[in-house]
């Protein structure tokens, strides 16, 4: 069925580069905005807005029921949910699926399997995709004898977490009984899921994932991967593609396994498959599947040159995949820094108020997607991402200089940013050569800390 | 029209939840100069001091068309949530209030069915009904002005 009239339940620059893709496809776009949203770039951007509900997410965002009232009250064919939110909340597509409006994503069913950190790792090793030395543990034994199996260091991890959210480290085992009962009382609050479940904590580890795009009828195929070690508490700040200097014949092995964990969920729509490398040991093992449209997906678009979400919407509307695997080619390499309002100087604390004023880099092999114009409010009740600068270049070397230019062009006024932040990664050696692990952040933080300090008192 | 006090009141609600520094506003030759930050609105004759705009700061929060009030003073039924909204208990059967009709806070104004989910709209206000903007069955956003009421007591 052709696509007409999206609804967009999302913000911020998301929503924004979804409107782009549908003018371009010639589809309405409605804006499912918060009262905190109403002026927002979006907002004047989309065809038509409706003002779902105050600010604060809970209230607005995250309703299902809003969300899909309003697809069907302005008669939207579709929704599509962007990023966060309820982009992976199977209710919002099961109410879909039962109400006949299509979900720009994947199936309920499929967003479940996924969600269930435990249930996509026996996904994984079905597919006989290798997954971090660990598993279920019901009770404090059942954890010590694995994690003697294991050794540690351990990470517990919640079944209903994921990206970062839910995990504890245990160092030593007998420290494992305690830390089990408080992971286990933390993942009840934060998830309202008491389950836990052991895997080996990798030291030194890059995380690398794969795009892929399936139509639902078994046909996947990848668009490469990304690096996105760069990090600081799990959050992404920069990502980039091709993953440089991975160890030889890994790069086809990781799209080869993010493929056949997919092809095995008959998956649709848009997804990335995560993988932890482990450098020490020369492996590389699943670590979970992210179901929808990623911040992070411009780089991709930048090497292949596919309009994710076209695709996504060409899937939606019942199509074949469009793209061939053999026809696909990776151009050159691209990297993304994510700029947000937050201080680096409190401890990267989140930093709402009102940009005076936003001059956002331009030129060759530069893309910027964000919401943020002079004027903007950033509202407190969101996440502090202000846009994302992607750099495209024929090799490493040149699209870290266009970035490197791009960052020193952006002038934000009236919040604090993590600009600087950026521009010292980029002039970083370590950065610069490559292939930098996920511990990285914290320890060129605490190297920079130093002169900073003399350059604050001089 | 004049300016009444609760005009000045509310113009000083709106330029606290702006991001504009001052606001300059003349109505039949009275001109009113806010700024923030000065406790009291200073009423004066002689032209306001020019003020440097801001860069292109968006509108305030209040984008949306409106039929504008048929009097002053009235006050703004606005809808609680997003959602279809029904002016009667069921099809067929006479609507909750028309126009002329006296409300006190509590009184049910209207329905508005969210996924077959229905609540009900108080007045919030104590009054007559001298407008009612939404319609029967239609879309109504978060914030949509349904009725205006002339409030009363």
């Amino acid at each position: 069925m052709a696509i007409r009239r999206i609804l967009i339940a999302n913000r911020g620059e998301i929503a924004a580069r979804v409107i782009r893709t549908c003018r371009t496809l010639g589809i309405e776009t409605v804006l499912a905005a918060s009262e905190a949203d109403l002026d927002s770039v979006p907002a004047r951007f989309a065809d038509r807005t409706i003002c779902i509900g105050p600010g604060r997410p809970s209230d607005s965002y995250l309703r299902v029921e809003t969300i899909v009232q309003a697809a069907l009250g302005v008669k939207a064919d579709a929704i599509h949910p962007g990023y966060g939110f309820l982009s992976e909340r199977p209710a919002l597509a099961r109410v879909c699926e039962q109400e006949g409006m299509i979900f720009i994503g994947p199936t309920a069913a499929q967003i479940e399997a996924v969600g269930d950190k435990l249930r996509a790792r026996a996904e994984a090793e079905a597919a006989g995709v290798p997954t971090a030395p660990g598993g279920a543990v019901e009770t404090v034994s059942e954890a010590m004898v694995l994690g003697r199996e294991i050794g540690p260091p351990l990470l517990i991890k919640a079944v209903g977490g994921g990206g970062g959210r839910g995990m504890k480290r245990v160092d030593r085992l007998e420290d494992l009984p305690a830390a089990m009962d408080m992971a286990a009382a933390e993942a009840s609050a934060a998830f309202g899921d008491t389950r836990v479940y052991l895997e080996r904590f990798v030291a030194r580890g890059r995380h690398v994932e794969v795009q892929i795009l399936g139509d639902g009828k078994g046909r996947i195929v990848h668009l490469g991967e990304r690096d996105c070690s760069v990090q600081r508490r799990y959050q992404k700040l920069i990502e980039e593609t091709p993953a440089p200097a991975l160890p030889p014949d890994f790069r086809a092995r990781i799209h080869e396994a993010a493929v056949l964990f997919t092809e095995r969920l008959h998956y649709r729509s848009a997804g990335t498959v995560e993988f932890l490398v482990d450098l020490e040991r020369g492996a590389f093992y699943f670590l979970e599947m992210n179901a929808r449209i990623q911040v992070e997906h411009p780089v991709t678009e930048a090497v292949t040159g596919v309009d994710l979400v076209a695709e996504q919407i060409a899937v939606a509307e019942g199509h074949d995949l469009r793209l061939k695997q053999e026809s696909l080619k990776r151009e050159g390499c691209a990297i993304e820094c994510r700029i947000n309002a937050e201080d680096p100087a409190r401890d990267f604390h989140p930093s709402p108020g009102v940009v005076r004023s936003a001059v956002w880099p331009a030129g060759e092999g530069v893309r910027v997607d964000t919401h943020i114009v002079s004027g903007a409010r950033i509202p407190p009740f969101y996440d502090s991402l202000m846009g994302k600068i992607i750099a495209h270049g024929p090799d490493r070397f040149s699209a870290l200089e266009r970035m490197r230019k791009a960052i020193a062009e952006t002038r934000i006024e009236g919040v604090a940013t993590n600009l600087e932040f950026h521009a010292d990664v980029l002039a970083d050696p370590e950065f610069a050569r490559g292939g930098v692990d996920t511990s990285y952040v914290p320890r060129f933080l605490g190297r920079r800390h130093l002169p900073q300090q003399v350059r604050a008192h001089g | 029209m004049t300016l009444t006090a609760k005009d000045v009141a509310e113009i000083m609600r709106l330029l606290e939840q702006s991001n504009f520094e001052s606001l300059s506003l003349e109505i039949n030759g009275v001109k009113l100069n806010l700024q923030r930050g000065s406790a009291v609105p200073v009423r004066q004759t002689s032209p306001p001091a020019a003020t440097a705009p801001q860069a292109p700061a968006p509108a305030s929060q209040a984008p949306r068309k409106v039929r504008p009030p048929s009097e002053p003073g009235l006050s703004d039924i606005a809808s609680p949530l997003l959602g279809i909204f029904y002016r009667a208990p069921k099809p067929g059967e006479p609507p909750f209030v028309e126009v002329g009709a006296k409300v006190e806070e509590d009184t049910v104004i209207g329905i508005i069915e969210v996924m077959k989910l229905m609540n009900s709209v108080r007045a919030e206000a104590k009054g007559e009904v001298v407008e009612i903007l939404a319609e029967n069955g239609a879309l109504v956003e978060y914030g949509e002005i349904l009725m205006r009421v002339r409030p009363r007591g």
